[in-house]
């Protein structure tokens, strides 16, 4: 596949993860934006288009959000597209900002993520109502617990996975989290195993402390041309591959125990990013963590370990932080550890492999040394997959 | 910022409650399924071309691409794919006693291919509904008399265990 450039990646920037901000959802994606701008030590003008992710419009109650949130975003008399794929659409952004510079369109883009859920009354599940079928499911009183809840039990049963192995999932992307300045408050933590298998059960066997949190938030990246780099002498972290996505709707008609749509995508990045042996070619990775056991579902749809060895490999330490000889999983802390502001937390995982790679992690740094890394996100009705992959090597 | 800033006015805010109302036909696929439920069946749709007989009904195979339109009728009978005990609310309150979703897998149409719908008579708390219900296991569907049914997957009140 030919591309007209090759993509970097220059900077990257975040908000703190709230779980209510006083700020707009314009003021945070300026914040995120400007935090990206400067991080690469560049201005707005210097950027050639710009690219917006933001979820469900019920949760600010804007219809036409992308256009609301445009102005924060930096987009005013640019080149604007926003892209949408449910909880996927964080990582999706990076890839359509990928797109705009890989066609040799534009030298540079700017990719926003921005969530704020917490305006929407009662509570902002709520506004997931309206993505189920109108005709066969939503008068059977269905919400979100429901269908991830149905998914994990097919997992864990299909494989036979001990509700303490995801508890161990949720303890280290907590703690994990500890160590991310964005981390929303009360969501990090150094929790026992008990503690996390007895919190309450909101829907068997979805237990509150395996869960991410209702977030408010924002997150930006700076990508540019290859040309733009040699112009400025920069030794970037590049886009190596990018791969989305898409299963049926009939999710009923699925196994739910494997994300085949996550593999697909997978596999399309690792095409075109060259790599034919993930296990040894990913050196850290930063999948889709909404629920503990998505973090395994997806790590197995990944490559990453074969179906229904992901949850061993928990027991090995193959996916700690600090692991010399496994692939250290989720860093940043992830959805659960530093929050889930939908859109932001995709951007929030495509930033933590940049700095990993850049050895920009601070106390997040991870022991082995780092040369490709891999982001993950999931989402519209358990059916979309995307991938990033992002390597330093010139 | 605090929910108590919230609450108590501490910073000033703006409300607006939308509301919208939508009235949808069902469609040609979805319309006849509704009718059959009306009379007490389960109608599923074969492709001619894979050989699947899928439900929910769509006038289209999404895996072959061409038209769907020969029905089928299925039992009303089929096997837990997945299940959950949910004690939370669309809007995040907390229930007493759980509803209990499931994927079934209806007999009669392809392998693996089910419906949601939700299992009733498995208990009132967790450990009972765990202890009697299980992936794997075969269930048959409650229905509404005929004079209440009005053409709506709830014709179906729920599924229960086949003793």
């Amino acid at each position: 596949m030919a591309y007209r450039n090759r993509v970097a990646v220059l900077g990257a920037g975040l908000t703190r993860f709230m779980r209510r901000a006083l700020e707009t959802p314009k003021e945070l994606a300026f914040e995120a934006a400007r935090a990206a701008l400067d991080d690469a030590s560049l201005e707005i003008d210097d950027m050639d288009a710009v690219v917006s992710v933001t979820a469900p419009d019920a949760f600010d109650g804007v219809h036409m959000n992308g256009e609301y949130l445009a102005d924060g975003s930096g987009a005013r008399g640019k080149p604007f597209m926003r892209s949408y794929v449910g909880g996927g659409s964080g990582v999706f952004g990076i890839i359509n900002g990928w797109y705009h510079v890989a066609s040799g369109h534009f030298d540079t883009c700017l990719v926003v993520g921005e969530e704020k859920m917490s305006s929407a009354l009662p509570h902002p599940q709520g506004c997931f109502n309206a993505i189920y079928d109108q005709f066969l499911e939503r008068p059977l009183g269905v919400n979100l617990l429901w269908i991830f809840s149905l998914e994990m039990n097919r997992y864990m049963t299909t494989h036979n996975v001990p509700m303490e192995t995801f508890a161990k999932v949720a303890q280290k992307n907590k703690r994990n989290g500890m160590d991310h300045p964005s981390s929303q408050s009360g969501i990090s933590g150094d929790y026992t195993l008990d503690q996390i298998m007895d919190s309450e059960v909101m829907a068997w066997p979805v237990q509150r402390l395996m869960v991410s949190p209702v977030s408010d938030g924002a997150g930006a990246m700076v990508l540019a041309s290859e040309e733009f780099v040699k112009k400025r002498g920069l030794d970037p972290v590049w886009i190596e591959g990018v791969g989305w996505n898409l299963d049926t709707s009939y999710w009923t008609n699925r196994d739910l125990y494997y994300p085949r749509y996550v593999e697909k995508a997978a596999r399309m990045a690792y095409e075109m990013a060259g790599v034919t042996e993930p296990r040894k070619e990913i050196h850290v990775v930063e999948p889709y963590d909404p629920f503990a056991y998505k973090e395994l579902h997806h790590l197995e749809g990944l490559q990453l370990a074969d179906k229904g060895e992901a949850p061993r490999l928990v027991e090995e330490g193959f996916w700690d932080r600090d692991t010399e000889t496994g692939i250290p999983a989720t860093p940043s802390g992830g959805l659960i550890g530093v929050g889930n502001p939908i859109s932001a937390a995709g951007v929030m995982k495509v930033a933590e492999i940049f700095w990993q790679l850049e050895g920009r992690a601070g106390k997040r740094q991870v022991k082995r040394s780092v040369q490709r890394g891999l982001a993950q996100a999931w989402g519209d009705l358990m059916q979309v997959g995307t991938v990033v992959i992002l390597g330093k090597q010139s | 910022m605090t929910d108590q800033a919230l609450t108590q006015g501490e910073v000033f805010t703006t409300r607006w409650r939308g509301k919208m109302e939508y009235e949808w036909d069902t469609g040609a696929a979805v319309g006849r399924f509704m009718a059959g439920l009306k009379d007490g069946e389960i109608l599923g749709l074969r492709c001619l071309q894979c050989k699947r007989t899928v439900i929910p009904p769509r006038a289209f195979c999404e895996l072959c691409y061409v038209p769907m339109d020969r029905w089928t009728k299925l039992q009303d009978t089929g096997v837990i794919n997945t299940f959950s005990v949910s004690f939370v609310n669309w809007d995040a309150t907390r229930r007493e006693t759980p509803e209990v979703p499931a994927v079934i897998e209806i007999d009669g149409a392809s392998p693996g291919v089910g419906i949601l719908h939700v299992l009733g008579e498995v208990g009132e708390d967790l450990e009972t509904v765990v202890s009697r219900v299980a992936i794997g296991k075969r269930v048959e569907a409650v229905w509404k008399p005929a004079e209440e049914r009005e053409g709506s997957i709830t014709d179906i009140r729920y599924f229960k265990l086949i003793d």
